[in-house]
């Protein structure tokens, strides 16, 4: 069954008929769509209506009440617990709320995956840690502890630790959330230097509307009213295309159209 | 209503044409001020029900503010109900456009009018929600042992700076609470007996009652106690906070498991602290007895450390020791199982606190109940 799905799905990550529930509160049902390897994707929608819920399914945090996430065809439910470990190594995850490790430094809170999974000494993680703080703008801020820090210090301090392993699949919720333009604008450079260069797929939860034209290369729209998806593809091509009055009030901020 | 307040702001109303009601406000509608019941509007439309359209007439009105808005929102309401067209063209500027966007919000659909469910569904839903909720603490002690042989095997990964932070907070810093509980609970016990005892002139049998129950049940349950309240608590609210964060969602996307790097730590913490503790518990006890001893009973110093040490043997310490562990296990997963369990506001991690503390000590005492039953039949 694995194997079929493999062989019809070419796709990096594929959710097929997902509904999301909490318990009988349905949030979302019938999502499909497919993520390529090395894309940068944005999950867009109206506050409250279940982008976190999507991501946290994607990332194996809940488990569907219907449907697969598959990854390179493999679903992630429906493999071994030991398969599921390795899949979620490879994820790297920026919570919305930064979720660092109160009780940890920030060089902690980066280096602590990288002291998990590999063998690296103690000098050369430290040279990681400090490349990955000064890739987000922090360099210098290694023995901060996350409450000594802004809001929006935070969230980068998140995302050098979601960096830290550089794993195939960055999840970001709301990344941008918090940040002055200039720093959101060098967090979008970011996203596309690391898939430039690593070749890292992107999953994104956002509203900013300037970075998802500048970085997107596809997007689902979720609809409360409908409690389902409304559309997928490239978000330029579907503000040009689309039909649906909703996909443009949202791209265009309700200013046109 | 006072009258000043009724002239302050008025309120009435006039038939327009045959189906239109027209309203009139005056003077100051402020909500601190008193406003006319809205029933007066109801009531008007009520009696006239021929009325198919209202409009609004505000040249009078002097002042407003947000009191004046919801009294609208429920005209607006009642007429959307009563099939009733409302005119908002006789309002304020800014009233129209704030109407405007209060009311384009969809109105999400609530549960209010929900039927509750038949008895019999309620009760297997609960049935079922007990079952879950069993299901869940075995689960979690299943994972804490899996943890704890891991430990065992040294495969465990957790931050020894972590244990041992856990180990001074729960060891070293409780020390005045027990010392003064410990001291007062023997204190207690000694006075208690002293009167009894005085009776038949066996006064020295003091430090047989003391030492006896200080060691084998008091000093125990005492620390077990005070832990669940002030340790039990801290680690349901450190592990509540930590799920309000996401911070054991990130735990867990990283494949480290949230039980050995966080529960396990805490449960190593509480089982090598809590026989020591017990232990200091037991002399404090003790030590208050032997105050009482020679100060109230004038009893020989030396007389009452020979009665205590022919009184309190091994058999009688290492059993307190014993429970003090198993107490120290109980406390530490149920502070850790509530903490896990905890919902993701700041008031789900007061309710897992609470119930943290509610779960250890009802552990506490019914492992006592049972350790007293086997004691008896095995005649320790
Ligand atoms: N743990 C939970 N239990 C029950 N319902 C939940 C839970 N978490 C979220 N919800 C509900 O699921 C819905 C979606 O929540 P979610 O956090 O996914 O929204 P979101 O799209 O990320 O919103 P935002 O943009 O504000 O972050 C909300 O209606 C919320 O009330
Ligand atoms: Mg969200």
């Amino acid at each position: 069954m694995i194997q079929e799905a493999a062989n019809k799905n070419e796709a990096h990550i594929a959710v097929t008929d997902l509904t999301m529930a909490y318990g009988d509160f349905v949030v979302m049902r019938d999502l499909n769509f497919t993520i390529g390897q090395g894309e940068v994707f944005i999950i867009m929608g109206g506050s409250g209506c279940g982008k976190s819920t999507l991501l946290r399914h994607m990332i194996g945090l809940i488990e569907p009440a219907r449907g697969k996430v598959l990854y390179d065809g493999e679903s992630f439910w429906d493999a071994k617990p030991e398969e599921r470990d390795r899949l979620m190594r490879r994820f790297g995850v920026l919570y919305q709320s930064g979720a660092l490790w109160s009780s940890m430094t920030l060089a902690e809170n980066v280096s602590i995956p990288i002291e998990e999974y590999t063998n690296l000494n103690s000098s050369q993680i430290r040279e990681l840690v400090a490349l990955k703080l000064s890739l987000v703008g922090l360099a210098g801020f290694e023995e901060f502890y996350p409450s000594e820090i802004s809001g929006g210090m935070r969230k980068r301090a998140g995302l050098a630790r979601a960096m830290a392993l550089d794993p195939d699949i960055l999840f970001f919720d709301e990344p941008s959330a918090g940040l002055d333009p200039v720093s959101a604008k060098r967090l979008d450079d970011l996203i596309l230097e690391l898939r430039e260069s690593l070749n890292t797929t992107v999953v994104i939860v956002t509203h900013e509307l300037a970075s998802i034209f500048a970085i997107a290369d596809n997007c689902v729209f979720l609809d409360p009213d409908t409690r389902t998806m409304l559309t997928t593809g490239n978000p330029k091509t579907l503000l040009a295309e689309s039909k649906d009055p909703k996909v443009h009030t949202f791209l265009t901020r309700g200013e046109e159209g | 209503m006072t009258e000043t307040a009724a002239e302050q702001c008025g309120l009435s109303f006039q038939k327009q044409a045959d189906d239109t009601l027209s309203v009139f406000f005056a003077g100051s509608w402020k909500s601190n001020q008193g406003l006319p019941p809205f029933n007066k509007v109801q009531q008007e439309i009520q009696s006239n029900p021929q009325y198919k359209h209202v409009t609004f007439d505000t040249q009078e009105l002097t002042d407003w503010d947000s009191g004046f808005l919801t009294f609208l929102i429920k005209v607006f309401n009642h007429c959307s109900q009563q099939k009733i067209s409302v005119n908002d063209e006789g309002l304020p500027q800014g009233a129209k456009r704030l109407m405007a966007i209060a009311t384009a919000v969809p109105e999400k659909e609530t549960h209010t009018d929900k039927v509750p469910d038949p008895l019999l569904s309620r009760v297997g839903a609960q049935t079922i929600e007990v079952v879950h909720a069993s299901r869940e603490v075995l689960d979690f002690i299943g994972e804490a042992s899996l943890a704890f042989l891991k430990f065992l095997v040294g495969k465990a990964r957790f931050r020894r700076s972590d244990l041992g932070l856990i180990i001074q907070d729960c060891g070293a810093q409780a020390l005045p609470i027990v010392s003064l509980i410990s001291f007062l609970v023997g204190l207690i016990l000694a006075f208690v007996g002293a009167v009894q005892l005085k009776l038949f002139g066996a006064q020295i049998y003091v430090a047989d009652m003391v030492g006896i129950a200080m060691v084998r049940e008091m000093g125990a349950m005492m620390t077990g106690i005070i832990m669940a309240g002030r340790t039990g608590a801290a680690f349901a609210a450190q592990l509540g906070t930590m799920q309000v964060n996401e911070e054991i969602d990130a735990l867990t996307t990283l494949g480290i498991s949230p039980m050995e790097f966080l529960v396990l730590p805490r449960m190593l913490a509480l089982i090598v602290m809590m026989p020591l503790l017990c232990l200091y518990a037991n002399l404090m006890g003790i030590l208050a007895g032997f105050f009482v001893g020679i100060g109230m009973l004038d009893l020989a110093p030396m007389q009452y450390f020979y009665q205590t040490q022919a009184a309190v043997d091994m058999t009688n310490i290492s059993l307190g020791v014993i429970k003090s562990v198993i107490y120290g296990v109980l406390i530490a997963l149920s502070g850790c199982l509530r903490g896990m369990q905890s919902g993701r506001s700041a008031s789900a991690v007061g309710i897992a606190t609470t119930s943290a503390v509610v779960t250890a000590i009802v552990f506490i005492i019914v492992s006592d109940g049972i350790f007293a039953v086997i004691c008896n039949a095995l005649g320790i």
